[in-house]
């Protein structure tokens, strides 16, 4: 048999078994109101849950997208300082963080598909429920027990087909939704205990260890050089001083004297370096 | 004949349709049971499309069953198999005495 019919006779076998429980169909219509408010809820309550995972995962967007511009600054970093080895792993990292990003984006969008839907059927539902609510009053107002049960029969296969459908978008919503959660909650742990990175590439620390050390390294080498430019502006006085002799030491103090106190300070900050 | 999109709600297609509906319900079946996916999707699809395309809504003021159920738009095969073995539809216990 085919599977359209198939399926519309497990929906009907569903609605038959519960109709042949009944005694006074009329008693059961107002219990079975209440379940449907009851399904209700619970359709309104899963719109909300697929609605909080989809935040859930906006905001790791958030947060991946930083750590990859962070990896990129990293590399162009890297680059300027000569160290293409550094730039490249940089760059490493960055693509598998990019391919966690483009999975979420992917769930991003199913999860918002299914808010979609899990909302329309809410409202779907709603329409339903209260024409069913109508349809009681009228059929318990109306007729007797025996006249009410093909009307009664009607307007609660009708409903009970309703509600399966509903029954079926909200447990595969709820599947999905737990699946994104157990997903989302591995990689809030990695962003929050920093490990997303050695996960990832492993290199991370090193790299900007690294490129902290030719931060670093860099300082130095200015500081350097600066000293060694000031020593070298001030060395051919000095030997031209020592060239002039004893005859012309005092001369030569005499004549320097401007510029001593500078001369004495700079072996010092020489030491102390 | 009314037909359910799980999903989306009832429609009502004239005899026409009916007789092309069955016709790729014959494919779907043969989707199932030989566990072909791509084959699924593109009956289940040429199916939805026929339906919403030449049905007409059944308003919510109606209460009638369906002759046929198409499964949701993204089911896959494993889905619908489950559903056809287990013949189990959550919120078996809900409007129910």
């Amino acid at each position: 048999m085919s599977v359209m019919k198939r399926v519309s006779l497990i929906f009907r076998a569903k609605a038959n078994k519960a109709l042949d429980r009944m005694e006074d169909p009329r008693e059961t219509l107002d219990y079975s109101y209440q379940q449907q408010v009851e399904m209700l809820t619970r359709v309104r309550r899963g719109v909300a849950d697929v609605a909080t995972s989809r935040k859930r995962v906006e905001l790791q967007m958030n947060s991946l997208q930083k750590e990859v511009t962070r990896r990129e600054n990293q590399a162009r970093d890297a680059l300027s300082k000569g160290r293409e080895d550094l730039a490249r792993a940089a760059l490493q990292n960055k693509a598998s963080l990019q391919g966690q990003l483009n999975d979420l984006q992917g769930q991003y969008a199913q999860l918002q598909d299914q808010e979609e839907k899990l909302t329309l059927a809410s409202q779907r539902l709603q329409a339903k429920v209260d024409a069913f609510r109508t349809k009681k009053e009228t059929i318990k107002a109306t007729y007797t027990a025996a006249e009410a049960q093909t009307r009664i029969n009607e307007a609660f296969t009708g409903i009970s087909e309703e509600m399966g459908d509903v029954g079926l978008a909200i447990q595969r919503a709820e599947d999905k939704t737990a699946q994104m959660q157990a997903r989302a909650g591995a990689i809030d742990e990695l962003l929050a205990s920093g490990a997303l990175e050695d996960h990832v590439g492993g290199q991370q620390d090193q790299i900007q260890a690294e490129l902290d050390a030719i931060g670093a390294g860099s300082d130095i080498d200015r500081e350097l050089a600066q000293m060694k430019g000031e020593l070298s502006a001030n060395a051919p006085r000095q030997i031209e001083a020592n060239a002039n002799g004893e005859s012309g030491t005092a001369e030569a103090t005499g004549t320097q004297g401007a510029e001593q106190p500078r001369a004495a300070e700079q072996p010092q900050a020489g030491d102390g370096s | 004949m009314i037909v359910r999109i799980l999903g989306e709600g009832q429609f009502r297609v004239d005899d026409e349709v009916a007789a092309k509906l069955t016709a790729l319900d014959t494919d779907l079946d043969a989707a199932v049971d030989s566990d072909n996916e791509q084959a699924f999707k593109a009956a289940l699809g040429a199916a939805q499309r026929l339906v919403r395309e030449s049905g007409t809504r059944v308003p919510d003021e109606e209460f009638v069953t369906a002759d046929y159920i198409l499964p949701f738009t993204d089911a896959t095969v494993a889905e619908v198999r489950k559903l056809l073995a287990d013949g189990m539809i959550p919120g078996d216990s809900i409007g129910l005495p």
